[in-house]
């Protein structure tokens, strides 16, 4: 089937649009896919822009590979202090009486460099290939069930599953329960305009349900012999046992959050890419040692964060405009992605690229994404067990994208399986 | 032309050569030395061409300045000791010819 991309009166419409009038904060614009056509124009035409209004206020919007490097790697003068405003292009800490844990991810240092040299090693990839076999098995299982030859939804049946079980493993999770860490995770990050919680309220008595029960299980690793899950490490290495606890439940959440939804989209975009490009596809079928190249294509090409953000501490000039003390300057890591000027071909998915790791997905700097090899490593498992099984998952109608500006996801995908 | 050594963390040694102005990094990666990744493209932002330089090269190497982005960078690599750099921070020149550095097991 013909997956649409843009039709060309939208196209047409776009280019008209007077540049200054450009809002990319729109979260309509990801949820239809236009996204990129307002990008390509920023970047020809001002690709540090700024926005006067928007639903989330004044912002500046970085566009090329190179000038969102500058900004990642200068945490001196762009902060992703949470009370400042945090991360995203929404304001965090907005709302009243809303519980926020706090996570590195949304400081600067020198507190961010303690809590996340504590955690490090939790992640290091030299512990996460212990769990590899495990990973891989559950892996097989999953997909082991799934019907062959019939129309199914992969986000709900295949995605989330795989994103839930690989959670689950890294943290000795209860099996049975290992719904409730992406409820969790959905719940740590929505707002209640999203329909995930009815209400802020509803929200933070979720959250505190859920801190408890991981109150239990630290209580119990902490009483076991040290193991290699996630919890456990955390709750016998001398960098973090002795941690207040809401510091504790903040870095698991972020570790939980943190690949969640970014995991899930990557394997459903990755099989969205596929089949709009089936030449890549059939590259695959032909020669699967491609799989550890494609992956890091698949996650640029999908950009699962589509962007982060800072607030300048001084003023800055970055392609010769002048951002000053307290403006929120937002890095589009899915517009420096498809920048010509530093990857060849950026507009298209080449699964046997040269340097395929040159991406922004990950961010850059000290706030680097600290489980990209984790990521990958998840992804190359995943897609090394579909090949052994299947010779194509053909997606079978229009997918249907997430009403965000943040997270590039795909919320549903009808697929059908073909065996090998 | 100036030699480079690399030393995987098994023990097994490649020489390789490099022109002079380039990075230790390039001389890894345009030799497909394996085990350093240099994600970043040699900006000194992403941490994965970490090296121990050999003991007995580090003065001529000189050693990590405790303040910047290399070392803002390295205090989250894994088994970093007082001879490790980011390998995209060491320029090639004469006085360098022979140097020895080591490949961590993995970049991170
Ligand atoms: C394809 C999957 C993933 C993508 C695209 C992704 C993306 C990102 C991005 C863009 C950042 C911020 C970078 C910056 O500000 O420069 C980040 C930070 C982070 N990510 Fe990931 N991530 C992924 C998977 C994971 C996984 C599996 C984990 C779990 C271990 C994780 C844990 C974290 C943490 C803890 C941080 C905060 C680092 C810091 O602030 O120092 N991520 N990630
Ligand atoms: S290549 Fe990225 S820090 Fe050296």
């Amino acid at each position: 089937m013909n997956i649409q991309t843009a039709a060309p009166d939208v196209a047409a419409e776009i280019a008209s649009i007077p540049i200054e009038e450009i809002d990319v904060a729109r979260p309509s614009l990801f949820q239809n896919d236009t996204i990129g056509l307002f990008f390509d124009r920023l970047r020809a035409e001002e690709p540090v822009h700024y926005c006067r209004e928007s639903y989330v206020g004044p912002y500046w919007s970085i566009t090329k590979f190179d000038d969102i490097m500058a900004v990642d790697t200068n945490h001196k003068v762009f902060s992703s202090e949470a009370k400042l405003g945090g991360i995203a292009i929404q304001d965090m800490h907005s709302v009243e009486g809303a519980l926020e844990l706090e996570m590195f991810i949304a400081m600067d240092p020198p507190k961010h460099d303690q809590q996340r040299k504590a955690v490090t090693p939790a992640v290091a990839p030299s512990n996460l290939q212990l769990l590899e076999p495990v990973i891989r098995k559950r892996a097989g299982e999953i997909l082991d069930e799934l019907p062959v030859g019939e129309d199914f939804d992969w986000v709900d049946k295949v995605a989330i599953e795989l994103t839930t079980m690989t959670l689950a493993t890294l943290f000795d999770f209860p099996w049975e329960e290992r719904r409730k860490l992406t409820r969790w995770s959905d719940v740590a990050t929505a707002a209640p305009e999203t329909g995930i919680v009815e209400s802020y309220e509803a929200r933070r008595e979720e959250l505190i349900g859920c801190a408890m029960y991981f109150k239990a299980l630290w209580d119990e690793r902490i009483n076991q012999e040290p193991k290699n899950d996630l919890i456990s490490m955390m709750a016998h290495s001398p960098a973090t046992r002795d941690m207040p606890f809401l510091e504790f439940l903040g870095n698991l959440m972020l570790l939980i959050v943190g690949g969640n939804d970014t995991t899930r989209n990557s394997i459903s975009g990755g099989v969205l890419a596929l089949n709009q490009n089936p030449d890549e596809y059939a590259k695959l079928n032909e020669d699967p040692s491609l799989i550890g190249k494609m992956v890091p294509e698949i996650i640029r090409w999908q950009t699962p964060l589509t962007h982060m953000r800072r607030t300048a501490l001084e003023d800055w000039e970055i392609g010769g405009k002048q951002i000053k003390k307290g403006d929120k300057v937002v890095m589009w890591y899915l517009s420096g992605n498809r920048d010509e000027s530093a990857i060849e071909h950026a507009d298209r998915f080449i699964i046997d690229r040269k340097n395929p790791r040159h991406h922004l997905s990950f961010g850059y700097g000290i706030h680097r994404c600290m489980g990209n090899r984790l990521a990958e490593l998840q992804l190359r498992i995943i897609w090394e067990e579909i090949h052994k099984r299947f010779s194509r998952v053909e997606v079978t109608g229009q997918p249907e994208r997430l009403f965000s500006n943040l997270v590039r996801g795909i919320t549903r995908m009808p697929v059908r399986l073909h065996a090998r | 032309m100036i030699n480079v050594t690399f030393v995987s963390s098994d023990g097994e040694r490649r020489q390789v050569q490099i022109e002079e102005g380039e990075t230790a990094r390039e001389a890894a990666l345009y030799n497909d030395v394996p085990g350093i990744d240099g994600d970043c493209g040699g900006v000194c932002a992403c941490a994965t061409c970490h090296v121990q330089v050999d003991p007995e090269w580090i003065d001529k190497v000189g050693r990590l300045m405790s303040d910047g982005m290399e070392a803002d960078l390295l205090q989250f690599a894994e088994g970093t000791t007082e001879y490790s750099r980011l390998a995209c921070q060491i320029p090639m020149k004469p006085m360098l010819d022979g140097l020895v550095l080591h490949v961590p097991e993995q970049q991170y």
